[in-house]
């Protein structure tokens, strides 16, 4: 339950590698999770993950390793509102699968003793006097399995917990419930323990929090800080930098097509103010400019489409004095030299924008109804259109993007959404094999006849089903 | 709920010794309805607000209500909290429907100087917060974790017979009688023993709420610690009617019966066959008995019956209601065997079920859910006036429930007469209800729920022990 922090000598190398070891385990569920994993698929694949990233190796015990990474994390995922939510869940779908995978029925029941949750497992004569009930419940549930089991004298591992802790399960009369206890099958038992082990991490993370601001940062600033800072913003799938970089040939003429055809709502969003109002706020120019790189527009071609959008407001030379140093500056051609990757969805839905401001993810930034015209408009099918609102409405706001995607290119998404360039990337995919005269999708400048294939055979990914 | 939120502009305790101040003025002489056909004509003489003055200065059982909602703070004991009766919020409405909320007072003492120098038409009560709410003001914008916030309140019930008005045949809207009470009775057999076998709950006060409904207080300590999200799941549970559509109403019934659902059902079922049906007469004429055939997903079925009850009225024995009851589950009962037979086990499902949804639609408790899903809803206090029918409202022993008659509950004007017959020589000092009609609700309060209520007060007072059981620790 990691109650206590792990005390011993962890060495900085072993702290930051630990760290991102768990993170690969955390993203690998958000994962699996956006392609629709459940249940024991997702147990599976949770198993795997574990199994590959956590189980320490020579000289490093898995609990160790186990308990420093969390702890580690908890640092770097402290410290804003939006990074202990995306750790809170994905921590609290890890705890899940590991306690049904790792725990067999009676090291839960000691798992729960040990701390000290309030839930007792119920004696064998307590389920007997209710034992018609409790399989009426079963019944009315649906649950005929557990039903039959239990009048066949079998199934008979019941936990009692207060009614106040389930109330969803008292609201949909899912439970049995006499003299202010719920009756819990064995199996209820685990969403139950998580729900205790979020709410313990919760509130953990907002001690953690002030305790960071107040003096850990400060303490640390040579040591653990830059870690910390860096682990909360890593991104570790394909960084569609400059090594991904797939191709280099797209012309600024061709923006408004693709921007129709394969944008996420929130680079739509963002080119069709600059389009508009031939402006864009800071916030803006840098996400766009970069998913615009990312996308595989070189960077004179990027001044060329800036310096146009920005026309009708601005002269070229003022243009150029103003934010040409910023684009070249992301291309890594002035300032520090290093050249900037895209932001990712993480980052894109974390950034809070302000008045004014369009450089935040829709689905999470808009009201239902804004989101819901955006799409009809982009032709997502209705379905999915509804789909990706109240996916949206729900939290999920990537989810809600794959339903866009999946709406508007009419075939599942394999891969679920987790970047901006992934999006287009898949959008192309999918539409250069579905129409095999792909050149047509590109009108303004029809590609050099090697570009498309480079393009497929630098993407051996999951093939993208067609409907 | 319109309402003003001013603070009380004047100390309430600044007139306490001053008593009742304003006489009768020149348009106070409006009579209640039905105050001058109760059996107390007696007292017509007084106005409205006159008969609330002497309610309020002699029949307002104060010491009884202070002592409930004290909860054993009112107690020297170690563990009494003094600030507790002053955290809570009373709502005061004038006439002119001016509502003054976040009253609060220190003890009975205090409240009943305030009741008497303002002569409320109606008192609500509120929640208990962490800070009394006439000082609230001193503590807002403190940052979250002071603000002036609920914590504590009754888990409260409201049920209306205005939300029966379409399965209800005697009448309408504000009407009640005692051919529409068993709904309110079977509510609150259904509800009490839902409350107590299920949540465990013990300490529950049933109360007339003047007009056509009932209120319930559940005043358990666990009761009054639950959350809001607490309090919407066990309404939710309650909840099996989901409102209408289309004329037919909206039943959250699962393929087979929670058993809880299923204990309902079977209160339900006797009070429709031995007193709604025979009293509503549901099935006597054709208007009422179409809504009733319409459950039944058969068109053969109630082609038959349809015929048969409208070719005149069969010479029965015995209740005409009841008999075509009667009659409709044997008939829903023959198709489902034949549907049974033919294999067609959807069909047989829908028809099992119809009895079943009928009886639900009609009488199952049609809860007011937002009342009792918050913490800080209003709700009007026991004891208070109704001010359109002069009525008090009264508790109602849930274990006689199907007694209580809704004509015999004291008005202000009846109480004031029988006042008038009292005994002189009666101490001056103390509870004049006793005197009254008052004396045989009074008692009621409490033998059904005060004396229980302050014995666990003193109980859990004494026992750190028992509070832990209740509240399982959660520091891990
Ligand atoms: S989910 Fe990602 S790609 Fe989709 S709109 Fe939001 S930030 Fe853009
Ligand atoms: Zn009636």
């Amino acid at each position: 339950m990691y109650k206590n922090p792990p005390s011993g000598d962890v060495s900085l190398a072993d702290f930051e590698i630990f760290a991102v070891d768990r993170l690969r385990v955390l993203k690998g569920i958000e994962e699996a999770k956006s392609k629709g994993q459940r249940g024991e698929q997702l147990q599976g694949t949770v198993k795997d993950l574990v199994d590959k990233h956590l189980k320490g190796g020579q000289n490093v015990a898995a609990a160790w390793k186990d308990a420093v990474s969390h702890f580690v994390l908890r640092l770097a995922y402290c410290r804003t509102e939006d990074l202990r939510r995306w750790f809170l869940a994905h921590e609290a779908d890890l705890f899940l699968n590991r306690f049904r995978e790792e725990l067999l029925g009676d090291e839960q029941a000691d798992f729960i003793q040990q701390n000290n949750l309030p839930y007792a497992m119920m004696q064998p004569k307590e389920v007997e006097a209710l034992v018609d009930d409790l399989a009426a419940v079963a019944f009315s549930v649906g649950n005929s399995g557990l039903g039959s089991d239990l009048r066949n004298g079998q199934g008979r591992h019941f936990y009692k917990v207060a009614f106040e802790q389930v109330p969803d399960l008292v609201a949909g009369r899912r439970v049995l419930i006499r003299g202010g206890w719920a009756f819990l099958p064995r199996s209820d038992i685990a969403s139950l323990v998580v729900g205790h082990f979020r709410a313990h991490l919760s509130k953990a993370l907002v001690v953690t929090a002030r305790r960071w601001a107040a003096s850990l940062a400060e303490e640390e600033a040579d040591r653990l800080t830059p870690i910390v800072d860096s682990l909360s913003s890593r991104y570790l799938g394909p960084d569609f930098g400059e090594a991904r970089l797939l191709r280099s040939d797209i012309t600024a003429d061709q923006i408004p097509i693709l921007a129709k055809q394969s944008f996420p709502l929130c680079m739509q969003n963002m080119y069709q103010h600059l389009h508009e109002d031939h402006h864009l706020r800071h916030g803006g120019r840098l996400t766009l400019g970069l998913f615009l790189k990312g996308i595989g527009l070189p960077m004179d071609e990027s001044l060329r489409f800036w310096r146009a959008e920005f026309a009708p407001k601005m002269p070229g030379d003022k243009f150029d004095k103003e934010h040409g140093y910023t684009i070249r500056h992301n291309y890594g051609k002035e300032g520090k030299r290093t050249s900037y990757t895209p932001h990712s969805c993480v980052k894109i839905i974390s950034a809070t924008p302000g008045q004014g401001d369009y450089h935040g993810c829709p689905y999470r930034v808009w009201e239902k109804e804004a989101v819901r015209a955006a799409l009809q408009k982009m032709k997502v099918t209705p379905g999915k259109v509804e789909e990706a609102v109240n996916r949206a409405k729900g939290g999920h706001f990537q989810l809600a993007c794959a339903s866009a995607w999946e709406g508007a290119h009419r075939c599942p998404c394999d891969t679920g959404i987790n970047h901006p360039n992934q999006y287009f990337e898949e959008s192309r995919k999918t539409l250069e094999a579905k129409d095999t005269k792909a050149k047509s999708a590109l009108p303004a400048t029809p590609l050099p006849a090697g570009a498309k294939q480079q393009f497929q055979l630098a993407s051996p990914s999951t093939p993208m089903q067609t409907a | 709920m319109p309402t003003t939120d001013q603070p009380a502009e004047q100390d309430p305790l600044a007139d306490a010794q001053a008593g009742p101040q304003n006489g009768p003025g020149a348009g106070d002489t409006d009579m209640l309805e039905g105050a001058s056909d109760g059996p107390a004509a007696a007292a017509t003489s007084f106005s409205r607000d006159e008969l609330l003055k002497i309610y309020y200065g002699r029949l307002f059982p104060f010491e009884e209500f202070a002592k409930w909602l004290a909860y054993g703070h009112d107690s020297k004991h170690p563990r009494a909290d003094a600030t507790f009766f002053q955290r809570r919020e009373f709502c005061f409405t004038l006439d002119g429907d001016i509502f003054i909320r976040y009253q609060s007072f220190k003890d009975k003492a205090e409240l009943q100087a305030a009741v008497n120098s303002r002569q409320p038409a109606k008192i609500d009560i509120g929640p208990l917060y962490n800070v009394p709410p006439q000082r609230r003001n001193a503590y807002s914008g403190l940052g979250s974790e002071r603000a002036f916030a609920p914590v504590e309140r009754e888990l409260v019930f409201d049920i209306d017979l205005t939300d029966y008005d379409d399965v209800r045949t005697c009448g309408k809207e504000g009407h009640i009688c005692q051919s529409c009470w068993p709904l309110m009775a079977l509510a609150i057999q259904v509800l009490d023993r839902g409350l107590r076998e299920d949540f465990g709950f013990q300490h529950i006060l049933w109360v007339y709420s003047g007009r056509r409904g009932v209120h319930a207080w559940v005043c358990d300590a666990r009761a009054r610690r639950l959350t809001d999200e607490q309090r919407s799941a066990i309404a939710t549970y309650f909840a099996i009617y989901k409102g209408q559509e289309n004329g037919v109403v909206k039943l959250a019934l699962t393929q087979t019966l929670h058993p809880s659902v299923q204990r309902a059902y079977t209160l339900l079922e006797e009070a429709w066959r031995e007193r709604i049906l025979p009293e509503q007469h549901l099935l006597e004429d054709e208007e009422s008995w179409q809504g009733i055939l319409r459950y039944i997903p058969d068109e053969d079925v109630r082609e038959k019956l349809q015929g048969r009850w409208s070719s005149g009225r069969q010479n029965v024995e015995g209740n005409i209601n009841t008999f075509r009851w009667l009659d409709l589950a044997a008939e829903v009962e023959k198709a489902r065997a034949s549907a049974q037979r033919s294999k067609d086990f959807s069909g047989a499902h829908g028809l099992r079920r119809a009895c079943e949804e009928i009886v639900f639609a009609h009488a199952y408790p049609r809860l007011d859910m937002e009342v009792s899903k918050k913490m800080n809803h209003l709700l009007k206090a026991p004891f208070c006036i109704h001010p359109k029918t002069g009525k008090v409202c009264i508790p109602i022993d849930p274990a006689a429930a199907d007694e209580f008659d809704v004509d015999a509950v004291p008005t202000t004007s009846q109480l004031v007469a029988e006042l008038n017959n009292a005994p002189a020589d009666r101490p001056s000092k103390g509870s004049d209800w006793q005197y009254t009609s008052m004396a045989a609700p009074m008692q009621s309060f409490s033998s059904c729920f005060l004396e229980s209520l302050v014995a666990s007060n003193r109980a859990s007072m004494n026992s750190q022990v028992q509070s832990a059981v209740a509240a399982p620790s959660l520091a891990w």
